[in-house]
Parts: C-alpha cells; sequence; structure tokens
C-alpha cells in the first residue's frame, strides 16, 4: 500500500526539507522574541506582542497573501531581498519554508517564552555573583533550563509547518517538485478522479511522520527533565 | 575590611545603615524582616541602593556620590543563600568549578582539593544537586562560593531551611571554614546560637537600620534565641 511514486516522494520530502529549515531558521528569533517578551520591559511590547500571535488569528489566506504582497517579486522587501541579495520567495520552495516559518512563529515563541518565565531567576543572581556577565549567564544557565520548553516549542512548530496549507498556497502556489507539500499534495490527489489512493498513501505518511516527531519530543523532554533530577 | 552606609527604600520599607567590620567572621544579626538580606544583597550587587557607599579593603564597589557601581560579576563577593541555588542542570563538580570559569582563574587543584576535604564533599562530585540532601547542597553552595576565592563570603540564613541535626552537622565546617580558609566572612542569622559559634563581631539589625555595633553580649540585648 505504501508504494508512493516518485512524485509523492518527492512531496513528502519536499515538506520535510520545508519543515525542518522553517524550524530552525526561525529559532534563534523565536528564541530571542521569547526571551524580550519574558524579560525586558520596553515601549510597544503589547504591539509586538501582538504580531508575533497574528497568524495564529488570522485567516491564513490572509497571512499568504500579506506574504505576496510584502515579499513577492514586487513586493517592497521582496524586491530588495532579491536585487541586492538574489534570495527569492515567490514560487520558490523558500517561499513556502518562510510561510510556515511565519505560520508557525507563534507556537514556538508562546512555548520558550513560558518556559524562560518559569526559570528560577535567583539562579540568574546566583551566576552573577560567581562572574558570570549577562550573555555567559543566558549561554550557561537560562538557556539549558528552558531546554525543555525549546524542544517542546520546536516540535510544535515542526508540526505546524508540516500541516500548513493556507498561507503555502497563496503564497507560492501548488507547483510539484517546488512547492507542492504534503498537505497541498493530498489536497491535489481529493480534486482528480481515481485519486483516493494516491492521497491515502501520502495520509498515512503523515500520520508517521507526526507521530515520530511526537515520540522524540517526548524523549528529548524526558532527558532533558531526568538531567535535573536525577544524575 | 568591609564599610557600608547605604540607603534603600524598598515600597513602604526604609532602610538605612552604616557599618564597618574587622577581618574574620561578623554576623548580622536582627529578627526576620529588618531588613538583612536587602543589606547583603546590596553588598553582593544584586540590589542597588539609592544612596552610598560600600568598599571592600578599600576598594569601592558602589558610591551613588561617584556614579560608581560594580556590577555584580565583578566583585568577586561569594554569596551562599538560605536555598543553596545550586544550578540543578550541572553536576556538583560544574557546579564547584562554575565560579573560576566565570571569573576567568586559573586551576588550582590543590586548593580545590583541600575545599573539597574540608566540606567532606569529594563523595558527590558526581551527583546533581536534585539527589543532595539539604545539608549536602549547602556544603557545596559554600564550596562553590569559595572556589571563585572571593574577598569576602556573604553566608545569608545558610542554615535556616535545615532541620537542627543538618544544623548540627554544617555548624562545624563553617568554623573550621573561618579557622581555615582565611576569608572574612559575613554571616546573616536570627539564631544566636548559630552566631555564638561563628562570630566576634556583631552588627545588630532592626528595622532597616543598625541598632548595635559590638561583640556577642549583643545578642543576649532582649533574649533573642
Amino acid at each position: 500500500m505504501l508504494d508512493l511514486s516518485p512524485d509523492e516522494w518527492t512531496a513528502v520530502a519536499l515538506s520535510l526539507r520545508i519543515a525542518v529549515v522553517a524550524t530552525v531558521v526561525s529559532l534563534p528569533f523565536g528564541i530571542a522574541v521569547a526571551w524580550f517578551l519574558a524579560r525586558k520591559d520596553f515601549w510597544g511590547k503589547a504591539l509586538l506582542d501582538g504580531v508575533v500571535h497574528l497568524p495564529l488569528v488570522l485567516p491564513p489566506v490572509v497571512t499568504g497573501y500579506l506574504l505576496l504582497i510584502t515579499f513577492g517579486r514586487k513586493g517592497a522587501v521582496g524586491a530588495f531581498l532579491a536585487d541586492h541579495f538574489g534570495i527569492v520567495f515567490s514560487f520558490r520552495w523558500t517561499g513556502a519554508a518562510l510561510a510556515c516559518g511565519v505560520m508557525a512563529f507563534p507556537l514556538l515563541v508562546r512555548a520558550i517564552r513560558l518556559s524562560f518565565e518559569a526559570i528560577d531567576r535567583r539562579l540568574e543572581d546566583a551566576a552573577a555573583t560567581l562572574g558570570a556577565n549577562g550573555i555567559w549567564t543566558f549561554v550557561t544557565v537560562s538557556l539549558p533550563l528552558a531546554l525543555p520548553g525549546i524542544i517542546a516549542g520546536m516540535v510544535l512548530a515542526f508540526a505546524k509547518a508540516l500541516g500548513e496549507f493556507g498561507a503555502t498556497i497563496t503564497f507560492v502556489s501548488n507547483i510539484p517538485g517546488e512547492t507542492q507539500t504534503l498537505s497541498a499534495a493530498i489536497y491535489t490527489f481529493t480534486q482528480i478522479p481515481n485519486g483516493d489512493a494516491a492521497a491515502m498513501r501520502l495520509v498515512i505518511v503523515a500520520i508517521v511522520i507526526a507521530l515520530a516527531a511526537l515520540v522524540a519530543s517526548e524523549w528529548f523532554a524526558r532527558r532533558a527533565g531526568m538531567r535535573y533530577h536525577g544524575d | 575590611m568591609l564599610s557600608v552606609d547605604v540607603e534603600k527604600r524598598l515600597g513602604e520599607f526604609p532602610i538605612a545603615a552604616r557599618f564597618e567590620t574587622a577581618a574574620g567572621a561578623t554576623a548580622l544579626f536582627g529578627p526576620s524582616g529588618a531588613g538583612k538580606t536587602s543589606l547583603v544583597n546590596m553588598i553582593g550587587g544584586l540590589l542597588t541602593p539609592d544612596r552610598g557607599r560600600i568598599a571592600v579593603d578599600g576598594n569601592v564597589l558602589f558610591d551613588s556620590a561617584a556614579r560608581i557601581n560594580v556590577p555584580a560579576h565583578r566583585r568577586r563577593i561569594g554569596m551562599v543563600f538560605q536555598e543553596g541555588r545550586l544550578f540543578p542542570h550541572m553536576t556538583v563538580a560544574r557546579n564547584l568549578d562554575y565560579g573560576r570559569w566565570m571569573s576567568g582563574i586559573e586551576a588550582d587543584p590543590a586548593e580545590r582539593e583541600r575545599i573539597v576535604s574540608l566540606l567532606d564533599i569529594g563523595a558527590l562530585l558526581a551527583r546533581r544537586p536534585g539527589r543532595l540532601s539539604g545539608g549536602e547542597r549547602q556544603r557545596v553552595a559554600i564550596g562553590r562560593a569559595l572556589l571563585m576565592k572571593p574577598r569576602l563570603l556573604l553566608l545569608d540564613e545558610p542554615l535556616a531551611s535545615l532541620d537542627r541535626a543538618r544544623k548540627l552537622e554544617i555548624l562545624p565546617y563553617l568554623a573550621r571554614l573561618r579557622d581555615e580558609a582565611k576569608v572574612p566572612m559575613i554571616y546573616v542569622s536570627h539564631q544566636a546560637g548559630e552566631i555564638q559559634r561563628l562570630c566576634s563581631q556583631v552588627v545588630r539589625i532592626e528595622d532597616g537600620s543598625v541598632a548595635a555595633v559590638g561583640g556577642l553580649e549583643l545578642l543576649d540585648a532582649e533574649g533573642a534565641h
């Protein structure tokens, strides 16, 4: 039953690549934004919080359209990046990764922010009295203690990126081999005659990937938790 | 030695304290809520006074008039807290070495060995803090503060979270520390018994200010036990 055609494999591989790239590239930004939201008071904090969470509440099609007019060939940012750095998003898999990263960002930030807020800040004070400046305290104390939340955020973001549909198809369309992800391929197969078997094969692949991600995250979180409670 | 003259308003509670200490162990003695911990945090650099001056051995750490405020990580003042505050994600060994790494002090295996055996924590080195008893945790916390070679050691109620048996277990280590490590100590407590065992000089703190400075006779003033 799971005898995937080359095109179907392409869609699966593309989805994995897009989800991994979206998660990994957005991680440093997610950690930075989560840190500022958790620890700093600054003008416009509520606004930043709102903008970060916007993709969670907007219809995905709206987010995709906003990406299209901003990062598309003729969009302000898209034209600048294409002219000066040769980075093109529109109708490329990189655009799909951007759309997935933006859609997953609120979930990533939320999980990491909660874990930063849960850290006992007196441990950071203790690090300071032992000679650690702000950056070293962050690297050696805050970041490792937030690790379970960071892993949870990455798994959520990966799952969201893997399943993203609306914003991606609006921004970069549904081009086999370039922007046709697992979700888009399943949708396409359901729209053509005799596509049911292919759709079902991809559905099973999607379930397997999702379960594997959950099991992996559980394992990582358990390991990270064990480090604090045992030896 | 240590010279403190600070003012700080914490909400409705004003702290205004002025005292100097000699070498050896000095007690900051007074009832709970008198402002002892806030004073210690100001000396260590974790709390900024509104006004005043703090100096150790003539080195100014804080001077509001001269706009000097050395950050905590450059003060080289060891602190031992009531709750230990060991890093839960590091082994005891890494907790002990943390201050040396962060302060950029060269490894001194002989000194490390000496402190480890002084505090009797050699068998705990590979464990994580989650697997230590309260008394073991405090001994490791004392070792961690000592190994960064502090010019002053602040102990903020280090025995308060322990039961009587554990207190009796740690007091001898603290006495040895005072006699052998030769680091000047400020010992914060509201327990006259602990202070009698360890300190020669007493600074009595009441309602955010210094009520008296003197010897152990101050402990009996109001029968505080």
